[in-house]
């Protein structure tokens, strides 16, 4: 007889989900899918309103990272006014981003994912979050607790707020300028910021080994692979364009205009989800699955621009054949590479005579009827295309979330990790914490991919062939 | 000269002149009485029933921004009575409409918001009704947002008496109340709009606003006080 195991609520993961395994009559795993149970409807009910509300509305997606829709909505709106965004309005508007993504993928790494390879995957679930790292690797948490401060500072100096910052970004560039004390504030603490991220990286190579069976089948598989990259292929985050790269390491497609993205993307719907499926067109669905995010950035990139994460970089690429790293656990090590850039691009921008100028907004008014908007966000490619009809109201609007392009890798991701740990027969916590484990690694934001409320736990449920419901683990 | 009237104000003597509401002798006097409809400058109607005070003698409530004084009036500012109707009048108005403080232009600087501060009022006893009106932003400096608009009327009174050209006025009744330009146009199509701007500075919330400007820095309350001030002046 065949069972379903469900997962409900994943925990520590941004958002609602669950995860259901169906199983074979032998107790073995035959598939797992990852369903995101929210809906939320941003496109819906946006339509109507002046497009520079957009930024403060969209931002509202998320509290994790609203600087992250905070900027593709600007962008888009950029678009739609049609003026050339000031240079300084642009450094700071990258600065913001870096500290985002500091802050983002610090969370990511020590409060939601650390624990698991810290304090192991079979140690007491009630231990096993930020709290119980706290008590026993101390300073490892006081680490990550400061450096995630450290990015939200950045955002401070910036907009006046750490969260929310929305009426600090405007249509046409910024509100205000940046300081000199505030920006030597943030230079003051960067030696510090890339010394902790150093040190996690070394933590988490010491871990790898110790891992090196649980890693190898953690969502190794197959995927293209998508990432804004700059003109001469390098990491970009802000701008840029988009390449693709295919699971043999080959660029199949490069310097795409983001703003075509309907061209070479399409969206499936299954009606066992609320977020969308997009593929790679070409490789048509569901072959065309693709992977964005901290690993993909990396995979699509040829080199990060800034000197010690260019060094680290060509030590990742060795980690994979034709340099491309499939392992989905990699999303770690490839989101601490990235704290490594961040910080040091945003070193480069404050050191950037024009940081501090205080021409920060070209104004106008709408100029043009449609506007799209295209970022690297922490968690990958984020995409907001908004349409406007004559008088500057939202008529149609459309939003890719980064989480969303990796919809169809979560399902393979938790198909493989539940196949090789996942038994019917004898379940176990630890079990199935190594499934909500490789969802974690990806760091899916579900408030974000859904447009949902409210926090994020998982749920496992358990069915049998006829689709009986045997089994449920519940958590959050 | 009109002859000076004595009252008392939450037990304080008070001196008022003849023909002064009881809102305008106490602010006078640097007592303060919320209000919300009421903008010194231009006629009052009494609409919000923020202001409303206690008088001794009397069971009612009396909107302070409308009632006159008299001699020997004693009246009462502050009482359970007058916070729980003063709380209710902003409840019903923040239910009226879809009023989403964080998203809106006047946030940190709206009047309404900051009573509902004032006075407490954390969350609605009463259903919201989530209208639906579409925003006009055919005027090229302005936008007018109905969804934000609490009906105080201070928009069209600053624009019938200080302006002088009384482009804005309500249609429909009640809730259904509407702020129109001309026979309900659109703004920008508007032919007898001066584009002065007085309306949006008086709106205490984020329903008439001058485009791509936080409201902070654009928001002038006393602006219609100091211009009516300016022509007695000559």
């Amino acid at each position: 007889m065949v069972r379903e195991i469900v997962v409900n609520p994943v925990t520590r993961i941004e958002g609602h989900a669950k995860i259901t395994i169906h199983l074979n009559d032998d107790g073995s795993v035959r598939e797992a899918r990852f369903h995101v149970t929210d809906f939320r409807g941003f496109e819906k009910f946006c339509e109507g309103r002046p497009f520079y509300e957009m930024p403060g509305i969209t931002s509202r997606i998320c509290g994790i990272c609203p600087v992250s829709h905070l900027l593709a909505s600007a962008k888009a709106c950029d678009n739609l006014v049609a003026v050339e965004t000031p240079r300084t309005a642009v450094l700071l508007r990258r600065l913001m981003h870096m500290g985002q993504i500091i802050q983002s993928h610090a969370l990511s790494f020590f409060y939601l994912s650390s624990p698991d390879f810290l304090l192991g995957m079979d140690s007491d679930p009630s231990k096993r979050n930020i709290l119980g790292l706290a008590e026993k690797y101390p300073e490892i948490a006081k680490q990550g607790v400061w450096l995630r401060k450290f990015g939200q500072r950045i955002i401070e100096s910036l907009a006046g707020r750490r969260i929310h910052s929305s009426d600090w970004i405007l249509p046409g560039g910024v509100k205000t300028p940046l300081s000199k004390e505030k920006a030597d504030a943030i230079l003051s603490e960067t030696p510090k910021a890339i010394e902790i991220a150093l040190n996690a990286i070394s933590i988490f190579t010491k871990t790898l080994e110790s891992l090196n069976k649980d890693v190898e089948n953690f969502g190794d598989f197959p995927t293209y692979y998508m990432g804004l990259v700059t003109q001469d292929g390098g990491l970009e985050h802000y701008d840029g364009r988009i390449r693709i790269m295919s699971p043999d390491g080959k660029i199949v497609a490069d310097q795409l205009d983001p703003s075509k993205y309907f061209e070479y993307i399409g969206e499936a719907v299954e009606d066992w989800s609320y977020m969308k499926f997009p593929y790679y067109k070409p490789a048509g669905y569901p072959g065309g699955v693709y992977r964005v995010g901290p690993l993909a950035r990396l995979n699509v990139s040829s080199r990060c621009g800034t000197r010690l994460a260019d060094d680290l970089h060509k030590d990742f690429k060795k980690l994979g054949g034709n340099g491309v790293v499939q392992n989905t656990f990699m999303y770690h090590y490839a989101r601490l590479i990235e704290i490594v850039h961040c910080v040091e691009k945003a070193e480069e921008i404050l050191r950037d005579p024009e940081v501090l100028d205080v021409n920060v907004q070209a104004k106008a008014s709408l100029n043009r009827r449609e506007g799209i908007g295209v970022i690297e966000a922490p968690r990958g490619t984020l995409i907001h295309h908004y349409k406007v009809d004559e008088q500057g109201r939202i008529s149609w609007v459309n939003l890719i979330i980064a989480t969303v392009n990796n919809n169809l890798a979560f399902n393979k991701a938790v198909t493989q990790v539940a196949k090789k740990y996942v038994n019917g027969r004898s379940l176990s916590e630890g079990m199935l914490n190594r499934v909500e484990a490789v969802v974690r690694a990806l760091d899916p934001c579900l408030s974000c991919a859904t447009h949902a409320i409210g926090e994020m736990p998982l749920r496992v449920l358990l069915y049998d062939s006829e689709n009986r419901l045997i089994g449920e683990l519940v958590r959050g | 000269m009109s002859k000076p009237v004595e009252l008392t104000i939450d037990g304080k003597k008070v001196t008022a002149k003849e023909g002064e509401t009881i809102l305008e002798a106490a602010r006078r006097n640097g007592l303060y009485i919320p209000a919300l409809c009421y903008l010194e400058g231009v006629s009052s109607f009494g609409g919000c029933r923020v202001c409303v005070v206690e008088l001794k003698g009397s069971p009612r409530v009396f909107a302070s921004c409308v009632t006159p004084v008299t001699g020997g009036m004693e009246v009462v500012t502050d009482s359970e009575k007058l916070r729980r109707y003063r709380r209710w009048a902003v409840e019903l108005l923040l239910a009226e409409r879809p009023h989403v403080c964080s998203v809106c232009v006047a946030n940190g600087s709206c009047e309404l918001q900051q009573l509902a501060t004032e006075l407490g009022v954390d969350h609605l006893r009463v259903d919201r009704e989530w209208t639906d009106y579409e925003v006009d932003l055919t005027h090229e400096r302005f936008a007018y947002d109905p969804n934000r608009c609490i009906l105080c009327t201070r928009c069209i009174r600053v624009c019938d008496e200080v302006e002088g050209v009384h482009t804005l006025d309500l249609m429909l009744r009640g809730k259904n109340s509407k702020v129109i330009f001309d026979l309900d146009e659109n703004w920008g199509f508007s032919r007898s709009c001066t584009s002065c701007g007085k309306c949006s500075a008086s709106c205490p919330v984020g329903a008439l606003y001058v485009k791509g400007k936080p409201l902070s820095e654009v928001k002038k309350k006393d602006l219609v006080s100091f211009i009516m001030e300016r022509r007695s002046e000559k």
